[in-house]
């Protein structure tokens, strides 16, 4: 195994001069708290009306005010809404991270500061061009109060970014105009500050830059979402009425949203009854203690956490998978190990979530790729843990979860109606002898459920100790290992009912990529720009746990495979090791752990390593001569 | 002979109640407690409560922890589903049942290790939410399948089997319930029936959480000289403060109470419990009161029991919204809405998806 260094996104290209129009990466280093999200959102979401596929991606503290935070923006009109490595214009509004900041930019790149102040010498970069614009006097002098002022020095230099970038100010008055429908009186100071930046830079600099925005017709049928809105959106769509959660970044928001869309939905207008319930719970332990209470009880129900709270829950998911529970759990991963670092992102828990618990339990798992599979998983999540009466994980991430994607605008088929799965109604119980909770009547390894309030005869006794596949007490090796055993053949039909992979093979490599989750689109760049190389990679993204079949074929019939993911230990590889028959030395590792998003120079750069160095064959034969 | 299936031969003489079953029916698997436990009185109990309430016997829920204690909900109404879950977690199985379905009757079933160190969150906010169940604590001051530690309840001063004394406070979690707004806090004995019947009834109707603590000995580690959950010393520092008499709506209270010593408490179906005092200085109607009575009879190795708080006063009963009410959910139980009821439908998603074009 190679595990690259964690910060090795150098930058990959130097051309700035040339032509860059839609085509460039901004960053924007700010303090947090100081009002700098709206400032970002709105430049973002004005180049994607534009029409102009973009992403937005903040790198934030866990902290409210007074840290640094970073919001990077990359304008890219080949559609790679990833992170490119490079940086061609630094916006460095924190003098605390000015000198890091300056290092960033590609040499011919740009920055622009806040000149009210001196600042010390550039560290000695004559390679790009240093843009001064007295940012605070100015809004000082225009502005009234602290607060304001602070506020308005972030919009202004949204204004400063408009002239340089060719921003069309219409577009941005009319998203601000959306943003305080309810304080029209905001729109109007926030486009004096916007004009005080722009009239500024277009006095002062040649404006436009080569890095400009021009309109385009690229994002028709898209929208800007994050995945946490995204999967809540899933859950109202699948049905799910009780919710219950303990906060924590980066899950929080998915809870939110979830109660935001309810309180829009479901609540009823003549009586004010609101046909879901939303709990806060002590802690994760009794989040999911909830979860499980209402699956079993017959709701749709569903917890979202991190890995903190994937590892309180454990004993927990351990019952559910033993007492066969349905049960729907998101997990935002963030870094870790431990308290980590809460707001930066990874894919850190895939074992956590596949292995979780003691005993012998294995766990589906759902590996969306972007806020658009959020959405349709999470349906898809509630389906197959009521078809196979097991807990659901759906691992999504922090840069998934609380990034604004371009995503294809969703879509939602009426014809939908949720499995529920093997439930026994009151007139299938009726006709029963006996019921047998845990017998294996289909052969598919699912047996039949009953809920509470329907049937006397339908009683059954959940229990997380030894049970018979009568549902009877157990401590008798026979009997218990019949249920254990024929939990291993649910396994196997879960394996034919959970999401393919997604398979490209148009490279016709002998070589490919493995990955999961939100990797896709960097490695979907990287691609792009290993083909233009002259190296052709065949890609697989896996998108679900357990490994269908044909995950194996994939691994099976190529020479070398890169296993992309996002943490340390190669989890993903170690996940592909135990549950396939591919052979380990086969896999190599491109390990991106730094908590920012994966960026396609790192995966670039991690294949070259190992593809295009290749000794001559003349060579090799002379070295073993 | 746990090995043996229980019979169920119904001879026709039996009582029936409102539903036409027998106690039988309330029945449920046999006991594999140790002969002469506590516990086996308190499931006897409920079989009587419940059949004198004459539920339905699917219509109730029963839950639990870990721990002998937690083993109980198998021993009663067979017909009612159960689950059994993971050591101190009841509360939140509990709330989540609870929440799915506000239609049925919930019964919990812990014990003290259960419910006072490991599950000591959970029980506390299980309280707070004012969960709609009746939650028993079978409290014998001792693990007993872990073979004979202290609990969390063992008072100062008690000796354990094996001869060590225990200097770490109880936690009584009766004054504990009072302390966090329970509406419905009795204790009792195992030993005695006729006070703890008609709280497991009045109990299992009170809106919202209602907490019975049984003193339910433990006769293989906890029944010895030194101990003070014994039987032997349950029977001598137990002290009834108030009787409650459970009275279903369509009966007339008929028992002759002297003046001034019987108080009726509504309840929101129309039945009453009718509180007698036994102690003329207790008010069961006053939390702070019944708090201070209740600690200062502790403090003096006296245990009093009976109905010792219930709240009156407000439109709600018990004084507090219970967790539907806080929640706003409707009548109608979350697991029977129709999915039309739920989805928004593309359309619905479309406006909803307006803000992020």
């Amino acid at each position: 195994m190679r595990a690259h260094a964690a910060f090795r996104d150098a930058p990959g290209r130097t051309n700035v001069t040339t032509n860059r129009i839609n085509d460039f990466t901004i960053k924007i280093a700010t303090v947090n708290g100081t009002g700098s999200a709206s400032a970002n959102t709105l430049l973002m979401k004005s180049i994607f009306r534009s029409g102009i596929p973009v992403m937005g991606k903040n790198y934030f503290p866990s902290n409210i005010q007074g840290l640094p935070t970073w919001y990077e923006i990359r304008v890219a009109r080949d559609g790679h809404v990833a992170r490119s490595g490079a940086v061609d214009l630094m916006v460095a509004m924190n003098a605390e991270t000015y000198s890091r900041d300056v290092k960033e930019v590609a040499p011919g790149g740009y920055l622009v500061y806040d000149s009210t102040w001196p600042r010390p010498a550039l560290l000695g970069r004559s390679d790009i061009t240093v843009l001064g614009v007295p940012l605070a006097r100015m809004c000082n002098e225009s502005f009234n109060g602290v607060r304001t002022r602070i506020l308005m020095k972030n919009i202004c230099y949204a204004g400063v970014l408009a002239a340089l970038l060719d921003l069309d100010l219409e577009r941005i008055r009319e998203l601000l105009a959306q943003t305080y429908a309810k304080k029209p009186q905001l729109v109007d100071s926030n486009m004096k500050a916007i004009g005080l930046g722009y009239d500024y830079a277009r006095q002062n600099f040649p404006c436009p830059l080569p890095l400009k925005v021009e309109k385009m017709d690229r994002t028709a049928g898209h929208i800007m979402i994050d995945g946490n809105t995204a999967a809540a959106l899933g859950c109202v769509f699948a049905g799910a009425t009780v919710a219950a959660w303990y906060p924590i970044t980066p899950s929080t928001s998915l809870m939110d949203a979830f109660k935001g869309f309810c309180d829009r939905t479901r609540v009823d207008p003549q009586t004010g009854a609101k046909r879901f319930a939303f709990i806060q719970a002590e802690d994760e332990l009794a989040a999911i203690g909830m979860v499980i209470g209402a699956s079993w009880n017959g709701c749709r129900a569903f917890t979202a956490t991190s890995g903190p709270g994937i590892s309180l829950m454990n004993e927990f998911l351990g019952l559910a998978y033993y007492a066969e529970i349905p049960s729907v759990v998101f997990d935002i991963q963030r870094v870790g190990p431990s308290t980590g670092m809460p707001t930066r992102t990874q894919q850190c828990d895939l074992m956590e979530c596949a292995y979780a618990s003691h005993g012998d339990t294995r766990h589906v798992c759902l590996y969306p790729a972007n806020p658009e599979e959020c959405f349709y998983m999470a349906a898809q999540a509630f389906d197959l843990a009521e078809r196979l009466q097991t807990p659901v994980m759906v691992l999504s991430d922090l840069d998934i979860g609380m990034n604004d994607w371009m995503c294809r605008e969703l879509k939602w088929d009426d014809a939908y109606r949720p499995d529920r799965g093997k439930i026994l109604d009151k007139a299938q119980i009726e006709k029963l002898e006996k019921f047998q909770r845990y017998l294996d009547k289909d052969g598919d390894g699912i047996p039949y459920r009953t809920l509470p309030g329907v049937h006397p005869k339908g009683a059954w006794f959940a229990r997380g100790s030894g049970h018979s596949q009568y549902g009877t007490y157990t401590e008798d090796s026979t009997e218990y290992q019949i249920v254990l055993d024929r939990l291993l053949k649910k396994w196997e039909t879960a394996k034919k009912l959970v999401p393919r992979a997604i398979i490209d093979a148009t490279a016709g490599a002998d070589i490919g990529i493995v990955s999961l989750g939100s990797c896709d689109s960097a490695i979907h760049e990287a691609l792009a720009i290993l083909k233009a190389r002259g190296v052709g990679v065949n890609y697989m993204r896996v998108r679900a746990f357990p490994f269908s079949e044909d995950v194996e074929r994939f691994l099976a019939a190529h020479r070398l495979l890169f296993v992309v993911e996002q943490n340390r230990d190669a989890q993903f590889r170690s996940l592909l090791t135990l549950e396939t028959a591919v052979e380990k030395s086969k896999l190599r590792s491109l390990l991106h752990y730094s908590g920012l998003p994966i960026s396609s120079s790192f995966i670039v750069d991690g294949v070259l390593a190992e593809v295009l160095p290749k000794p001559l064959p003349q060579q090799k034969d002379a070295a073993s001569a | 002979m746990t090995f043996i299936p229980k019979p169920k031969i119904v001879h026709p003489a039996l009582p029936r109640n409102a539903r036409g079953l027998v106690r039988r029916d309330y029945e449920g698997a046999l006991s594999t407690l140790c002969a002469g436990c506590g516990h086996d009185s308190v499931t006897a109990a409920i079989v009587e409560a419940c059949w004198r309430q004459s539920i339905e016997p699917q219509n109730l829920v029963k839950l639990s922890g870990i721990g002998c204690s937690s083993k109980t909900t198998a021993y009663f109404v067979s017909g009612a589903h159960g689950f059994n879950s993971v050591h101190g977690r009841m509360p939140s199985i509990a709330t989540g049942a609870n929440a799915a379905n506000r239609q049925l009757t919930y019964i919990g079933v812990s014990g003290d290790g259960d419910t006072l160190s490991i599950g000591l969150g959970q029980f506390c906010h299980a309280i707070r939410r004012n969960l709609d169940m009746l939650y028993i604590i079978e409290n014998n001051g001792v693990y007993g399948l872990t073979k004979g530690q202290f609990s969390a309840s063992a008072d100062i001063g008690t000796r354990a089997k094996k001869g060590e004394t225990n200097f770490q406070p109880p936690i009584d979690p009766a004054l504990l319930a009072m302390t966090l707004g329970a509406s419905f806090v009795a204790r009792s004995f195992s030993g005695d029936k006729q006070q703890l019947v008609p709280l497991i009834e009045a109990g299992l109707r009170h809106r919202g959480f209602a907490l019975i603590d049984v003193l339910s000995p433990c006769v293989t580690f906890n029944d010895h000289e030194g101990s003070t959950k014994s039987y032997a010393y349950t029977r001598e520092h137990y002290e009834p403060a108030v009787q409650a008499d459970f009275v279903p709506p369509e009966r007339e209270i008929t028992a002759e109470y002297g003046a001034g010593e019987a108080l009726a408490v509504a309840m929101h179906d129309g039945s009453r419990i009718v509180l007698r005092k036994l102690d003329a200085g207790y008010d069961p109607t006053d939390r702070a009161a019944a708090q201070a009575r209740v600690q200062e009879r502790l403090m003096s190795g006296e245990y009093l029991t009976g109905l010792l708080y219930v709240g009156t006063d407000g439109g709600v009963e018990g004084g507090r919204k219970e967790f539907h009410q806080v929640n706003g959910t409707p009548e109608e139980p979350l697991n029977s809405l129709p999915y039309e009821a739920l989805s928004p439908g593309s359309g619905g998603l479309a406006k909803l998806l307006a803000r992020y074009r």
